[in-house]
């Protein structure tokens, strides 16, 4: 409960000592997670575009199996998919609560969804540039590492933008139920005790948040992108 | 047929078919496709869209394989070949892409370089030779340039140069002119033959482009629905009014019918004993004929003297004696509409 006497604000120490917590938790736990996403992320995606019917190695079987895996990831709501993955959690976590649990179901949530737009990207690498290649005498492997992932990085770069400003969504909510960070913050004192001010300093910081990584995120685009 | 004796030859072509089956309905793309092109000749191959040169050259090369024959670079038939074997097949081959296919994400100089990593070889070996062949392509101060920001013809010089460089023996140009202006269509026709002097390499040409056979082709081979309509030196098929080629490669542009009587004449076969306009408006004019020139083609292909030219006559009452005249100068007369 709150009452009218009580500190807000600067002098709130919720906000002075709570929320640099919370932040750090917040921008951990994407971190950790982004980090994750985007390795699995790139060799889902790669995995899906090679093993299409265009791809430089088809294989129509594993294509479908690995397709409907990353639909049914994509088709949970982060909130389900994180109750559900619960004891996976555990297991690999050794428990549910706090930031670095939460990197988790974080992660299993982000990679089918980066994963598509991985293989977007690379279906868009014209496919005149993987025949010289291939008449060059490359590998398949060659054709991946050396035309398709260079190519296709400023879609890739755009992509995992979009991912990492999607986790910060997700670990609020994460946060909500038990994860620590902004989320938890602003759940906790800015709507369960009605600290106003807590609530509205954890929205500008989320949003600055977001901000940085979009800015960050188009530079870098912006400088692989030689089109 | 363009025969040479075999130890000339770079690249035979035997019989090669291929027939796609999708679904039922059954494209036969080549049908027993035959050529042979010696070492160092430039050899051209010209056809209608759909005729089937791009499906050439993808047998060529095995990204496409043939339904049925040979094709022997080296002594060696290629289409047997798999996996490894025939990745270093394809090194024999350089090939030129109409839109040069370059990697956006390397400079100039790395393009270069991405067959010869491709080859395995190391650092400053391809360094070497990336500085090579930018000098070959007149390129040196573009190396750090990314192909966003070369024009139309300094990527096709790039994509040349990264064709040349693991040192294929013969080069596969699909259409590599025809994205770009005439002036960059010559300099890159003249950078292409100046490679085959220097370097005696092997050119297969496709094209659409009548420009392009005149201006640097040895020989040629017309493909039509697959299968080959016409081959030969280019010399002889275009000296040879009967041929299409003739017709194709010294187009003529025809004024609009307004009821005058014209006559289509053929110019440069060795069998005529006519050999100039003049000449002919005399051979008419001496008979009785009044004759006027309406449109003519004059050019020089392969050191020979070839035209087609349409005479105008005044009086349709001649049209037969004229026609008759012209036969027998042996210039194949055949009156226009
Ligand atoms: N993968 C394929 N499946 C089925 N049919 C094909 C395939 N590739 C080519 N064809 C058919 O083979 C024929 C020859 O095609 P090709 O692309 O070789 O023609 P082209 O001479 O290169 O034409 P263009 O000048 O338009 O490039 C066409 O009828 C085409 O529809
Ligand atoms: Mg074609």
């Amino acid at each position: 409960m709150r009452f009218d006497g009580d500190p807000t604000w600067l002098d709130n120490p919720v906000i002075t000592q709570g929320l640099p917590t919370a932040l750090w938790e917040t921008l951990a736990m994407t971190a950790g997670s982004a980090l994750i996403t985007a390795v699995l992320g790139v060799v889902v995606g790669v995995l899906l575009h090679n093993s299409s019917p265009g791809g430089v190695n088809p294989q129509p079987a594993l294509h479908r199996v690995l397709g409907a895996v990353v639909n049914v990831g994509r088709s949970l709501p982060f909130l389900i998919l994180m109750i559900a993955i619960i004891p996976i959690t555990r297991f690999i976590a050794g428990t549910t609560v706090g930031w670095r649990a939460m990197i988790v179901p974080l992660t299993v949530g982000a990679v089918p969804f980066f994963a598509r737009l991985v293989e977007t990207s690379l279906r868009e690498v014209s496919s005149g540039k993987v025949e010289a290649a291939t008449m060059m005498g490359a590998t398949r492997w060659d054709v991946t590492r050396k035309v398709l992932l260079p190519e296709a990085l400023p879609g890739i770069v755009a992509g995992l933008t979009t991912t990492v400003i999607a986790l910060i969504g997700y670990s609020a909510m994460a946060g909500a139920v038990g994860g620590g960070g902004l989320g938890a913050t602003a759940m906790s004192y800015g709507y369960n005790r009605f600290q106003t001010d807590v609530m509205i300093a954890a929205v500008v910081l989320l949003v600055v948040v977001v901000q940085l990584v979009q800015v960050v995120g188009d530079r870098v685009a912006r400088a692989v992108d030689h089109r | 047929m363009v025969e040479q004796s075999s130890a000339g030859t770079a690249l035979a072509v035997r019989d090669l078919t291929k027939v796609f089956d999708a679904r039922g309905t059954r494209v036969t793309a080549l049908d027993a496709v035959s050529l042979t092109v010696p070492r160092g000749e430039i050899h051209g191959i010209v056809g209608r869209s759909g005729a089937g040169k791009s499906t050439l050259i993808r047998c060529l090369t095995g990204l496409e394989s043939p339904t049925s024959g040979e094709v022997v670079v080296a002594g060696e038939d290629i289409t047997a070949l798999r996996g490894a074997e025939l990745r270093a097949a394809r090194r024999r081959f350089g090939v030129v892409y109409q839109h040069a296919n370059l990697l956006d994400s390397r400079t100039a100089a790395d393009n270069i370089a991405l067959p010869l990593e491709v080859a395995g070889w190391d650092k400053a070996d391809r360094d070497a030779r990336v500085t090579e062949l930018l000098d070959l392509v007149g390129l040196t101060d573009r190396a750090g340039n990314h192909p966003g920001q070369l024009s139309g013809g300094q990527q096709q010089r790039v994509g040349i140069a990264r064709a040349l460089a693991a040192r294929p023996e013969i080069l596969l140009c699909d259409e590599p002119t025809s994205a770009l202006d005439a002036a960059t269509t010559g300099s890159i026709l003249a950078l292409l033959r100046e490679l085959r002097d220097r370097l005696g390499i092997t050119v297969v040409i496709i094209t659409h482009e009548p420009s392009v056979v005149r201006e640097i082709c040895d020989a040629v081979t017309l493909l039509g629905d697959g299968a080959v309509v016409e081959q030969g030196r280019l010399s002889e098929v275009i000296a040879d009014p009967t041929t299409r080629l003739h017709r194709e490669l010294i187009p003529l542009v025809e004024p609009a019918t307004d009821g005058l009587v014209r006559l289509q004449v053929a110019l440069g076969h060795p069998d005529s004993t006519v050999g100039s306009i003049d000449g002919i408006i005399a051979l008419l004019r001496h008979e009785g004929i009044e004759a006027d020139v309406a449109a003519a083609t004059v050019e020089t292909i392969a050191g020979r003297r070839v035209g087609r030219l349409l005479v105008e006559l005044a009086d349709a009452t001649t049209t037969d004696r004229a026609r008759d005249l012209l036969e027998q100068a042996r210039l194949h007369p055949e009156v226009a509409a």
